[in-house]
């Protein structure tokens, strides 16, 4: 604390604030005399993107670059806006990467595009360990617990059934050396909710919290009433500058949400920020160096079919998704965004909208019929007019679907379509699921097919949840692959860019590398009857009782044999009888 | 206070000697149509974090989420009276365990503290022998026990015996258990243990009954004992007085229609001087010190010589690469059972043909 007061005000302000007087001033001394770097840095911003179907799509991205290097032995105890919880995540797993998102509902590609950001429904978490630990499954299953505490989610059901290790899917983002896949583990949980409990603690490592700044917006009743929430935290090592001869760890936590034209009861093609998070911005973060909010305009820069209000005069073009689009930008560090009211309620109006059709877009359905078997259906479209380009598909199906792989067939345009690169481990029972990664060509204009048969296994009675009769799920197929873009990509790294465009490293200039989630799959496994285990009892019960009662009557009793007892007549006719001392009937 | 001026010894029958409170809420019930044990155990975490307990010392436990259900016409939103007047989920709730989490297993382990070593803070019962507990459990139940999440019970004998696991563990001051269940009065039963007071929603015999339906949500919202006990508690700020007996006289058979019980008989002061926030709210001990203390010289930023070498991007999908991918080299395993079993079999019938004297040969 003393050394940030002294940058900003010298000497007087440093000794009355301080408390340990002697310390701040000889420190004050020292640094104010030279301009020092930023140690760290934070930037936010919001793209808003008005969906050709009506509705909106809000994309947050909150970014902290910090200078320091958790895995040289220096023990880092300052912390100021890189949160606490997620360093001593990293210095004590040794974690190079991690990537993990929380998502409620399903991208819907063809009615939306491409989002800046992919995420599959349900949790997903990607890490690449550093090369110095030796035991990278007891990490990879403490890291995992460490997290569901950090997140309120129950991170801790990852285990070997559902961990795959990727063979050549999900290289590291960030920059580095080693690519050695022994260091990676990829795990989802399709089940998993997200609910406030996880927005609250993902809010809580914001630098200014849900306070100030862009993530005043970020309010749950208005977020979780929306067709697709995503939030995702990723960590990795970027280059601090274009030489690249020193690493900064940067933190991005990113929000994706797309709100339906139709929930809050309204048909208009008009969308607020009031109406969207319930909420208007009053003043930028205080700690971050840049805090933006960019519109696409793209269909449209000269206003007509398509109106943003208050007007800004700023405009900027980014290379996003293959493609230029321009951005109408309100720089919130700055005081007139606010104009008089000091507060920011952008109004977005328009007509109509033209559709951004992507190139690349994927389904996957299960086919068959009854409760043993099944197909798996993967297709894929590539929708370039003349461009091939290859696609990596990678599938972890869990064990009790047990694949057939030798049923194995890909068509595209009805011809066999052989992959150049097959990689297949086979699952093993309770211990690890199926991983089958291929590396595919689609040709253009076509829809490739992927189809696997599947026989459904008997689980044991203790391992069906609670509630079985929902069935079980099937994490979704990941598609990673290089696209055509049709306009030449920024390769130059370190160049001022918007951060919704410099998330995924871009190597060269005619494609941009993209990934694709299928929807994951809900399969109805054989389920018993629950209660038959009393019904059983009951019966076996009732039968060893009547019968084993019936023998042990038959073996164990004596019979005698009774005289009936006379009728009322008889009696009264004895009586008289033995009175007159006469023998009885 | 009073307590003051009398004799010492007497003080410390007036007033408990916690330092730190604890709350472990459960809710066992899953399905939509048990909306309302969520929202039950929902507004007591309300209660006791607006009456000063952190979130860092509940332990909140929700078998299903009703909150962001797709049933649920407001999403991440739960009520507790219908008009939809109170939101007791509220933007600042953090859950500890959810879903299938919620087990039997999970909850007697988080009492006892036998937990795997990598269960992360958020999810432990870290308390010690000065903690002041409130346990809070709802769901279905009947004479004797507790159901989880349809698919098990919990029994008031386990219950009784983790009870007494924590006593001889020292993991609690005093006890509070609450139930919310049909013949809630059968799980306190069977304590034995010192230092617990018990309170349960309907006595053995009669079922707790639900309060009000919402059309909207369509489901039933609250149950009666709970709904009494939140607005009682809705009165209580953190420096209140209200003890004990004010709380046994939460919903008479009037208005909950069930016989409310409770037990103090294990309770060795007097209900009538514990007072509520010494279970529902937190006691802070503020120390105010003149002495100035002396802070560490900070650590300065030694700028080590960096490594020379150029950083780079890796290639996101190197298609050579992967074509030309060397398979990797598989871990060596000893083999298998079927295969261990194979090679014997080879061998005795080997060496049963040709004569064990053979084997001098091979070795």
């Amino acid at each position: 604390v003393c050394v940030r007061v002294c940058v900003r005000v010298c000497v007087c302000a440093c000794v009355c604030v301080c408390a340990c007087v002697c310390v701040c001033v000889c420190v004050c001394v020292c640094v104010c005399s030279s301009v020092p770097q930023p140690k760290d840095d934070f930037q936010e911003e919001l793209v808003i993107r008005p969906l050709h179907s009506g509705d909106i799509y809000a994309s947050f991205q909150f970014r902290t670059l910090w200078e320091t290097d958790f895995m040289r032995g220096n023990k880092v105890s300052h912390y100021r806006l890189f949160p606490k919880s997620l360093g001593q995540v990293i210095s004590k797993f040794s974690v190079r990467e991690l990537h993990i998102s929380f998502t409620q509902g399903y991208w819907r590609t063809m009615q939306w595009g491409q989002p800046f950001l992919p995420s599959p429904p349900g949790a997903e978490l990607w890490v690449w360990f550093q090369d110095s630990v030796t035991d990278v499954d007891g990490t990879w299953k403490e890291l995992t617990n460490v997290l569901s505490g950090i997140f309120c989610a129950s991170l801790n059901f990852i285990d070997s059934t559902n961990t795959v290790q990727p063979s050549a899917s999900f290289k590291p983002l960030g920059i580095g050396n080693v690519t050695d896949h022994r260091f990676l583990r990829y795990a989802t949980l399709p089940r998993e909710i997200v609910c406030t409990e996880n927005l609250t603690p993902w809010k809580k490592l914001l630098p200014c919290g849900s306070k100030a700044g862009l993530a005043v917006l970020l309010k749950s009743e208005k977020l979780f009433h929306s067709s697709f929430h995503s939030q995702a935290v990723h960590i990795r090592p970027v280059c601090q500058d274009w030489q690249c001869k020193t690493t900064s760890w940067e933190l991005r936590q990113t929000l994706n949400v797309v709100f339906d034209l139709h929930t809050p009861g309204q048909g208009k093609l008009e969308w607020s920020l009031f109406k969207m998070f319930s909420r208007t911005l009053t003043e930028a973060c205080p700690l971050a160096s840049s805090s933006k909010i960019y519109i696409d305009i793209t269909d449209d820069p000269q206003g007509e079919q398509f109106e943003v209000s208050p007007a800004t005069h700023l405009l900027s073009q980014a290379m996003v998704l293959g493609d230029r689009r321009t951005f109408s930008v309100y720089d919130l560090t700055q005081q007139i965004t606010f104009g008089t009211v000091r507060s920011l309620n952008l109004l977005i109006r328009w007509k109509s909208r033209d559709m951004l059709r992507p190139l690349l877009h994927a389904e996957r359905y299960v086919a068959g019929y009854g409760l043993q078997t099944g197909e798996i259906h993967t297709l894929m479209y590539n929708n370039h007019p003349y461009r091939s380009f290859p696609v990596l598909l990678l599938d972890s199906v869990p064990w009790y679907l047990r694949l057939y792989i030798h049923t194995l067939t890909v068509t595209s345009k009805g011809k066999d379509n052989k992959p150049s690169y097959i990689h297949y481990q086979p699952s093993k029972d309770r211990v690890r699921p199926h991983l089958l990664e291929m590396l595919v060509q689609l040709p253009p204009n076509s829809v490739t097919e992927v189809t696997v048969q599947f026989e459904r296994a008997l689980l044991k009675w203790t391992e069906y949840t609670p509630d079985p009769n929902h069935g079980f799920y099937v994490g979704s197929s990941v598609i990673s692959s290089l696209v055509p873009s049709i306009v030449a990509m920024d390769t130059n790294s370190t160049r001022e860019q918007p951060l919704f465009s410099s998330f995924f490293p871009c190597k060269e200039e005619s494609s941009y590398f993209m990934r694709v989630y299928t929807e994951p799959l809900l399969v109805n496994l054989p389920t018993p009857d629950f209660s038959m285990p009393y019904n059983v009892i009951c019966l076996t019960c009732t039968v060893v009782a009547v019968g084993y009662g019936s023998l042990y009557n038959l073996l164990t009793r004596s019979f005698q044999i009774e005289e009936p007892s006379p009728g009322l007549a008889k009696r009264i006719a004895n009586i008289i009888r033995k009175m007159r001392g006469v023998p009885p009937l | 206070s009073h307590a003051a001026i009398k004799i010492q010894p007497m003080r410390q029958f007036f007033s408990s000697g916690h330092t730190n409170n604890w709350a472990v809420l459960v809710c066992t019930s899953r399905f939509w149509f048990n909306y309302r044990h969520v929202a039950n155990t929902l507004s007591v975490y309300r209660s006791v974090k607006r009456l000063g307990i952190p979130d860092s010392h509940i332990v909140l436990m929700l078998a299903d989420d009703m909150a962001c259900n797709h049933r649920n016409p407001k999403p991440a939103t739960v009520f507790s009276h219908k008009n939809m007047e109170l939101n007791v989920y509220g933007d600042d709730v953090e859950v500890d365990y959810r879903g299938y989490e919620v087990t039997v297993e999970n909850f007697l382990r988080v009492l006892t503290g036998r937990l795997p070593p990598s269960t992360p803070r958020s999810k432990r019962l870290l308390s010690d022998d000065r903690s002041n507990i409130l346990i809070y459990l709802t769901g279905h139940g009947g004479n004797g026990f507790l159901k989880f999440q349809d698919s098990e019970e919990i029994s008031n004998v386990e219950l009784a015996d983790a009870f007494e696991q924590m006593w001889q563990k020292r993991r609690y001051n005093e006890l509070l258990f609450i139930i919310d269940t049909c013949q809630g009065a059968s799980m306190y039963e069977r304590f034995y243990s010192p230092n617990l007071m018990a309170l349960a929603s309907s006595q053995v015999g009669e079922d707790s009954l639900s309060h009000q339906p919402d059309l909207a949500i369509g489901v039933h919202l609250m149950d009666r004992y709970t709904f009494y006990l939140l607005e009682f508690l809705e009165d209580i700020h953190p420096s209140s007085k209200a003890n004990m007996n004010d709380l046994f006289k939460v919903c008479p058979k009037s208005q909950c229609v069930s016989t409310p019980g409770h037990r103090t008989d294990l309770f060795l002061r007097d209900p009538g001087s514990a007072l509520i926030t010494d279970f529902f709210g937190s006691v802070r001990k503020v120390e105010i010190t003149m002495e100035t203390i002396n802070l560490t010289e900070p650590i300065h930023f030694v700028n080590e010589e960096r490594q020379k070498e150029t950083y780079s991007y890796v290639d996101q999908l190197p298609v050579s690469e992967i074509i030309h991918q060397k398979p990797k080299q598989k871990d060596w395993h000893p083999p298998d059972g079927f295969i261990l079993g194979l090679w014997t079999l080879i061998l005795l019938v080997f060496f049963k043909t040709y004569g064990m004297k053979h084997l001098k040969h091979i070795f």
